[in-house]
């Protein structure tokens, strides 16, 4: 920021100036950056002139400036004075476009002899551009779907999606960390495909025999094979040239990585087909910007907020995208909002067309997503444990539903107490002792993940012993505040605890139970709070989320979350946490509630709303998502593996008598594309160098570079924007994270190629051959990046025999680096 | 344009005159012109008096100074040691005052309260962190001024600073924030002088010292903690922006703009860079000695110490021969370092989980010397156990079987699955039962940092992989503690799906010397018999460097919870505090409290920034200027500065997964109290339209500022802990329930 924004207003200020009507060719406009460059105090008095004779909507700002009398004269004159800059900025898009065209005529007298193009031919290279477009679809599906049904067993992740599908198609209701969009689309592909849910995806390597799994690998494979033709339309809209989108079609089929990850059951294919569709819509969006509010304008902004609902769906990963396209967004509407043209109800139509196109309708999808997915997802399964108590009340099957309990807790309850912590589970305790060396040696209190009789407790008053279900006692509820003492049910002792170190958090204090037949010591007592409630309310079942203090040390009980040893049946750990911080960890919550002299309620007002279910499922994402950390001495992909391709990862197979399948990227395509970011970099800061220096550029080469510029700056946002946040991430990283990133470098080295063989041509045009040097380039790129397949689709297709270490192997020779094992 | 020759030039042409010039002094009076800024010598007179003022109270360990003293001892006594929260810089700036105090180190630092002894020299050691929270003061008065700002807002940012509570209590003590605060903003003032003397005569002399300070205070902020990267980077950025600008302006020659570059880089990045190196080569000069933290280094680093490894290994034979005798420690040392080692006991016959094992020797790895880890290199060609004369050095890719000692029995992997790491092979050393079971005791040497095929096996240096010839597995240390059967060592596998390098396969040998003794039994006295003889210390100072930063950003200090600990979000309203110290008797106290009052107002001026500044952008889009262009460069400059400094400096920490405490937001609260009379000063001259309005919110700036003075006096007690004061008023000091406050119960 800092002066460019001034500079920038300067820009703007320019293109205010009616005296420039969009169609004009680039020629006289770059005659006008010749004469007066950005920074320069002095303009040449044509110019001055010009300023002055400015359109009408500089001068109503003007006096809105001399209205508010703070613009002292000089300052006025300055601003008259950057008027003057040239233009920039919402121009320059049009210079671009301007460009694009220029080279797409181009590229169409290269086809066609004569400059006039007479309307046969024009029909014929419309015909020929439908032709190449069907040709490289073809391709791509013929890759994708080439050998789709082998192996005939579960390969890697198919074990987790393929499952999740049969979830879907059976209704049970499951925990993953990825939101539900993909897994309910292969849900939706096998039970199209006549999948009946049926086989249960235990581990990789079990044989698919009868079940029909064709569907969902087709689906997945199909809009893998989609990937090619979007990014080939994109990069054509982007560069408007052939043999770019050409030469990205033929990286992007060829290349083994994309293939293997396409051919399984995964949500990456479907994750990537959200994004590069997104992508194609808005760059489609941006090259319909001059036609605001047309037909095609509403159909590609509104498609853009589909996909971007898609790719979010999808995974998380999504959000990447998401914010690409926000980022383009912001800088459109900050061109228009300096467009002095465009009154302020236009602008605000503008903007409530991208919030609705861009926000609303992505949300929208969103949350139909989860709200079909819970709505299919009606039986207890696996997942119900990740939960809070109120939502396993919607699931049929689980105990909670359509249980009736006591609302209101009373002493004398029977209770289980769940800790709201994710996969901490119930309080429990048995009859074992703590071992010789870990605090007192009074029995083990834990917590535990499945219902079980000793997770009961009774509530009990502090200091009486009576029995409070003696129907001659009146019903006394538990208030917030009130002192407890909680006895457990099967063994007749009291939580209770004291300052001796806890077994594994050295930090905190041991909790036990302790005490004979329900009678122990002071050191049993417990002040129950509920968080953000006044003192004296009543505890409410489910709902309240509940501290128990303890009263001599002032401790809070919680749960580390670590795992016990062998002695503590690998339960987790009950610590009493001298520091009050407030953490889920030392909340908990009673579930079950027994009271005979009480009346149950139904838990159906218990339930929890709408809004209520996608919090909690998105909380319990997020939390499962930063759980998945990596462990030590564990071999883990780190983020700087992936572009140079250092490591694939087995999707099937070991040793040399299987069926191996290793993904892994084209090694020439990756290490192509690992150049080409260097190569664009470099040109890239050539040029922009160039501009800010003022240098006359000749059209040809300005158009160029403001393709590479343009387009090339997006794609090159886009691998970053894929790319540099798993940096950041602290969870377990696979090398296939890469993907989506590594479509964004693939289409930028198509572009970058076209675009340097194109200049390189350019620089020869004196020597004959200078066309020659673009086709042969490009002719030898694409014929190189096939010759590479050919050599590598065994990685893709699946490999028998010996290791490549062997010199009979197939792939002998080709282990180029050690870090490979296939 | 050169002006005339000046008069000296003139001189120059003769000897002579030169001469005659040069005794000019006789004919003139020498003239000094000397201009002093009261402002300046008041304010840092001030600045002096609040950070000095009782320096040596209270004589006792106050928080974190139980950890930074430790390392200040270190220092005294030139013992190496690894200290993952920080570059060595601040550590050596704290030891400095030791060292002028004259500190011999023997003082345990142990824990927080306890008395120091008469041999600590507590003013010296307090002494610098002091000097640069009392130069903070007049260095936010320029700064400000630099900034384009008047006179009376310079005055007002640095009274701000030097009435900070907070900023008080933390350069009173040995802690390091004030000293990175005193670096971030020279950083910040020298590269505003920098800028500033660009527009006039670049290429001075003046232009090049403030050029180059402001490298060299970035990375001595670097240097202090890690943290101070961030405003590193945004003085880079800054600097970016401002070299874009340079070299769009087409009244200098591209080969003037080139000059400009390349003195931005050499100062503002190469520099760094090498004064960054510095730290480290002196850090490294001044410990020379071994200490408790070398078992956490590579073997090599640890025998270019004295005194420790070096001790043990010197004199050594380099290259391991057929019949070395040799300890193998794994590299990687996660969860502890250790040895390869074996023992008589053997794996359990029946795991407690039903698996069965080969019922052999077991084979672990031994956090401590031992002489179970001694083992003798052995060609599988031969029998004897000792070194040939002349010795047959082992190469890479040499096939050997590894002899145990002490039971002379052989290193053995077989498809047995390990007893905790079932997806890999067991390791045993081998025991003959006669059950069809054959040895698999074969081991192909890889040596990793081999520099050709044809390498040789040294001592200490390589670093080597065994692969079992049968099975192609790799002697990998799982890292997993075996029960009671095993003796809590550490397991040790043989990984099968080997998937690339990982330091956990990665064996060197420490301790090594040839084997003479034909014998067992002689062999076992030679094994226990300690080893002599001179390694050289031949690592280069790059290669130490390189170990060295690596270990310290990768070293894992247990995430343990505090009392104190909070995030980032209880620091903006100040709803936490630490409680430093309190007095063994009486209920003085020393807390890190800020000034609410300045907090406050400094978190509302910069939201007021923030939205002022996206209104001045809109307007201007529309081309309707609020602000004269100088002066709306001014506001973005003092923008890009002060805001951009507190959320580079507060901002990160949401990301950060260590322990946080409230004095990680003190750099960040500088940049946000220098933004704050910027705001107002602005709000004064532009936005209050009429005479009335302007002396009505002077009138409310200065209630407000005497407020800000007030708060400050009534939290003066626990700033300087100098006075106890009664429950009572300890009480109504506790002005938000989340504030901590001690109150004694008699």
């Amino acid at each position: 920021m800092l002066c460019a924004t001034s500079r920038l207003l300067a820009a703007r200020a320019a293109s205010a100036l009616p005296a420039h009507p969009r169609g004009r060719g680039p020629v006289p406009r770059s005659r006008r950056r010749e004469l007066h460059f950005p920074g320069h105090p002095e303009l040449p008095p044509g110019d001055l002139l010009a300023g002055r004779f400015a359109g009408p909507s500089v001068s109503t700002g003007r006096r809105a400036i001399l209205r508010r009398g703070r613009m002292p004269p000089a300052a006025g004159g300055g601003l008259a004075g950057s008027e003057l800059r040239p233009r920039r900025g919402r121009c320059g898009s049009q210079a671009a476009r301007a460009a694009g065209r220029d080279v797409a005529t181009e590229t169409a007298t290269a086809r066609s002899p004569k400059r006039p193009a007479p309307p046969s031919s024009r029909r014929f290279e419309a015909a020929g551009r439908w032709a190449l477009l069907a040709l490289v679809t073809l391709t791509s599906f013929a890759t994708r779907f080439h050998r789709l049904d082998q192996p005939p067993h579960i390969c890697w992740d198919e074990t987790h999606f393929g499952k999740m599908g049969s979830y879907y198609i059976n209704r049970t209701f499951f925990f993953d960390v990825h939101p539900p969009l993909g897994k309910m689309l292969i849900g939706l592909a096998g039970y199209l495909s006549g999948y009946d849910g049926t086989f249960l995806f235990q581990k990789p390597g079990d044989n698919y025999e009868h079940h029909s799994y064709m569907g969902m690998r087709g689906f997945c494979a199909f809009l893998g094979s989609m990937l090619i033709p979007l990014a080939y339309l994109t990069v054509l809209e982007l560069s408007r040239s052939l043999p770019a989108a050409l030469l990205t079609a033929a990286l992007l089929t060829f290349d083994t990585g994309c293939l293997t990850l396409s051919q399984y059951i995964l949500l990456d294919p479907i994750l990537m087909f959200f994004i590069m569709a997104a992508m194609l819509s808005m760059v489609k969006y941006n090259s319909c910007a001059n036609r605001p509010f047309s037909a095609p304008w509403w159909f590609w902004l509104s498609l853009t907020g589909v996909n971007l609902a898609g790719a979010l769906g999808v995974k998380f990963v999504g959000l990447f995208i998401i914010l690409q396209v926000g980022w383009n967004t912001l800088s459109d509407l900050w061109h228009l909002f300096g467009d002095l043209s465009l009154s302020m109800v236009t602008l605000g139509k503008h903007l409530t067309a991208r919030i609705l196109c861009l926000i609303v309708l992505p949300l929208a999808l969103y949350i139909a997503t989860y709200a079909v997915h819970f709505m299919v997802l009606n039986k207890s399964g696996p997942g119900d444990g990740f939960f809070s108590s109120a939502f396993q009340a919607r699931l049929s099957g689980n105990n909670l539903h359509n249980a009736s309990i006591p609302e209101h807790l009373a002493y004398g309850s029977v209770i289980t107490v769940k800790n709201l912590r994710m996969a901490i589970g119930y309080l429990h305790s048995h009859r074992h002792f703590y071992p010789e060396g870990v605090g007192a040696r009074q029995q083990q209190v834990t917590t535990y993940l499945h219902k079980d009789y000793n997770n009961l407790w009774i509530i009990k008053k502090h200091n009486s012993n009576s029995d409070p279900l003696d129907p001659s006692h009146p019903v006394e509820f538990v208030r917030h505040g009130d002192i407890i003492r909680l006895e457990h049910k099967e063994t007749s002792r009291n939580l209770h605890s004291h300052y001796h170190e806890a077994p594994l958090t050295r930090k905190h204090y041991q909790v036990t139970g302790y005490g004979i037949n329900g009678s122990g010591d002071s050191n049993d007592f417990w002040r129950i709070e509920v968080i953000n409630r006044k003192f004296g309310n009543r505890i409410k079942v489910l709902r309240s989320r509940i501290r128990l203090i303890h009263l001599v040390t002032g401790c809070v009980l919680g749960s580390s979350g670590k795992v016990l040893p062998k002695w503590g049946w690998e339960q987790l750990e009950v610590t009493c946490t001298p520091y009050l911080k407030e953490t889920l960890s030392s909340i908990w919550n009673v579930e079950d509630h027994i009271n005979p002299k009480l009346p149950n309620i139904s838990l159906e007002v218990l339930q929890p709303s709408f809004p209520e279910i996608m919090l909690e499922s998105h909380l319990v994402m997020i939390r499962g998502n930063n759980g998945l950390k990596p462990k030590d001495n564990e071999f883990t992909s780190k983020p700087w593996h992936w572009p140079i391709n250092f490591q694939g990862l087995r999707f099937s197979g070991v040793n040399d008598t299987d069926f191996r399948v290793y993904l892994l990227g084209n090694p020439v395509i990756w290490w192509l594309n690992l150049l080409s970011i260097a190569l664009y970099v470099l040109s890239a800061s050539i040029f922009a160098v160039a501009v800010q220096r003022g240098v006359h550029l000749p059209v040809k080469v300005e158009g160029l570079s403001q393709v590479l510029l343009r387009g090339g700056g997006q794609l090159l946002f886009g691998w970053m924007m894929h790319y540099f946040p798993f940096f950041l991430m602290g969870r377990v990283l696979y090398f296939h994270h890469y993907f989506p990133a590594m479509l964004f470098s693939s289409m930028l080295t198509g572009l970058l190629w076209d675009t340097l063989l194109r200049l390189c041509a350019w620089s020869l045009a004196s020597y004959p051959l200078a066309r020659c040097v673009h086709v042969l380039g490009i002719l030898t790129l694409l014929l190189g990046t096939a010759y590479s397949f050919y050599l590598f689709h065994p990685l893709a297709y699946g490999m028998v025999g010996p290791l490549a270490q062997d010199p009979r192997s197939p792939m002998a020779g080709l282990r180029w680096l050690e870090s490979w094992d296939f | 344009r050169p002006p005339h020759p000046t008069p000296l030039e003139e001189a120059s042409s003769s000897p002579g005159l030169l001469f005659c010039k040069m005794l000019g002094f006789l004919q003139h009076p020498v003239m000094v012109t000397a201009e002093v800024n009261l402002n300046m010598v008041a304010l840092t007179a001030m600045g002096l008096l609040s950070r000095l003022w009782q320096l040596a109270y209270p004589r006792a360990v106050v928080f974190d100074e139980v950890y930074y003293g430790q390392y200040i001892s270190f220092y005294m006594k030139r013992i190496f040691f690894l200290d993952g929260s920080g570059p060595p810089f601040g550590h050596m700036l704290l030891a400095l005052g030791g060292y002028l105090g004259g500190f011999d180190g023997n003082f345990l630092w142990n824990r927080i309260g306890a008395e120091y002894s008469s041999n600590v020299p507590v003013w010296s050691l307090r002494l610098l962190p002091a000097l640069s929270g009392a130069l903070s003061v007049p260095m936010a008065y320029e700064i400000v001024r630099e900034l384009g700002f008047s006179h009376c807002a310079a005055t007002g940012a640095a009274l701000l600073v030097l009435i900070e509570n907070a900023l008080i209590t933390q350069s009173r003590l040995m802690l390091l924030e004030s000293v990175l605060i005193f670096f971030n903003l020279l950083a910040v003032l020298s590269y505003l002088k920098f800028s500033n003397s660009q527009k006039h005569r670049p290429f001075s002399p003046r232009w090049w010292f403030w050029l180059v300070l402001t490298g060299v205070a970035c990375s001595c902020a670097v240097g202090i903690k890690y943290v101070g990267v961030f405003t590193y980077l945004l003085v880079l950025g800054v600097a970016a922006v401002h070299a874009w600008h340079v070299i769009g302006d087409q009244t200098l020659s591209n080969v003037r703009v080139l000059c400009h570059l390349l003195a931005r880089a050499a100062a503002l990045v190469v520099l760094p860079i090498l004064v960054y190196l510095l730290f480290f080569y002196i850090h490294l000069l001044l410990l020379y000695r071994s200490g408790p933290h070398d078992q956490i280094m590579s073997s090599a680093f640890q025998a270019s110490l004295e005194g420790g490894l070096a001790r043990v290994t010197q004199g050594q034979p380099l290259e391991v021969a057929f019949g070395s005798q040799v300890t193998l420690k794994n590299v990687f040392g996660q969860p502890v370092p250790c040895w390869l080692h074996s023992h008589q006991s053997t794996y359990p016959m029946i795991y407690e989980n039903g698996r069965g094992s080969s019922h052999q020797q077991q084979v672990t790895c031994y956090p401590f010397k031992d002489v179970n880890n001694w083992w003798i290199v052995k060609d599988p060609g031969r029998h004897q156990l000792v070194v040939n004369n002349p010795p047959r050095p082992v190469r890479h890719g040499d096939v050997v079987q590894l002899v145990h000692g002490m039971t002379t029995r052989l290193l053995n992997t077989h498809d047995v699955a390990a007893p905790l790491s079932p997806h890999a092979q067991e390791v045993s050393c081998y025991v003959d039962y006669n059950i069809s079971m054959p040895p698999q005791n074969l081991w192909r040497l890889d040596i990793v940092n081999r520099e050709s095929d044809t390498d040789v096996w040294k001592t200490i240096l390589s670093e080597v992989r065994f692969v079992h010839v049968n099975t192609s597995a790799i002697l990998k240390l799982s890292g997993v503690p075996l029960p009671d059967w095993g003796f809590r060592q550490l397991e040790v596998v043989g990984e099968k799906l080997f998937r690339g390098y990982h330091e956990s396969t990665v064996w060197n040998v420490e301790e090594h010397r040839y084997g003479r003794s034909q014998e067992q039994k002689e062999r076992e006295l030679e094994l226990h018999s300690p080893t002599q003889v001179d390694i050289s210390r031949n690592l280069s100072f790059m290669a130490r460097f390189s170990e060295l930063q690596w270990r310290m950003l990768t070293v894992r200090s247990d995430d343990s919870e505090h009392k104190y600990s909070s995030t980032p979000l209880d620091w903006v309203m100040l709803d936490t505090n630490i409680a430093y110290w309190l007095h063994p008797r009486t209920s003085a106290q020393i807390h890190l409290l800020g000034n609410v009052v300045i907090w406050a107002s400094a978190s509302l001026a910069t939201l007021a920034y923030a939205l002022l500044f996206v209104w001045y952008l809109l307007r201007r889009r529309r081309r309707v200027c609020d602000l004269p262009e100088d002066c709306w460069l001014r506001w973005v400059l003092a923008g890009a500065l002060c805001a951009g400094g507190w959320a580079v400096n507060y901002l990160p920490f949401f990301l950060m997964e260590k322990t946080l405490f409230l004095y990680h937001y003190l750099p960040a609260l500088t940049f946000q109290i220098l933004l704050l009379p910027v705001v107002l000063e602005h709000v004064s001259d532009h936005l209050c339209r009429s005479q009335l309005q302007r002396s009505l919110f002077t009138a409310l700036v200065v209630a407000w500022f005497t407020s800000a003075c007030h708060v400050s006096n009534m939290l003066r007690p626990l700033t300087y802990g100098d006075r106890p004061l009664s429950p009572n008023e300890l009480k109504a000091l506790r002005w938000k329930d989340s504030w901590d406050i001690l109150i004694r119960r008699y």
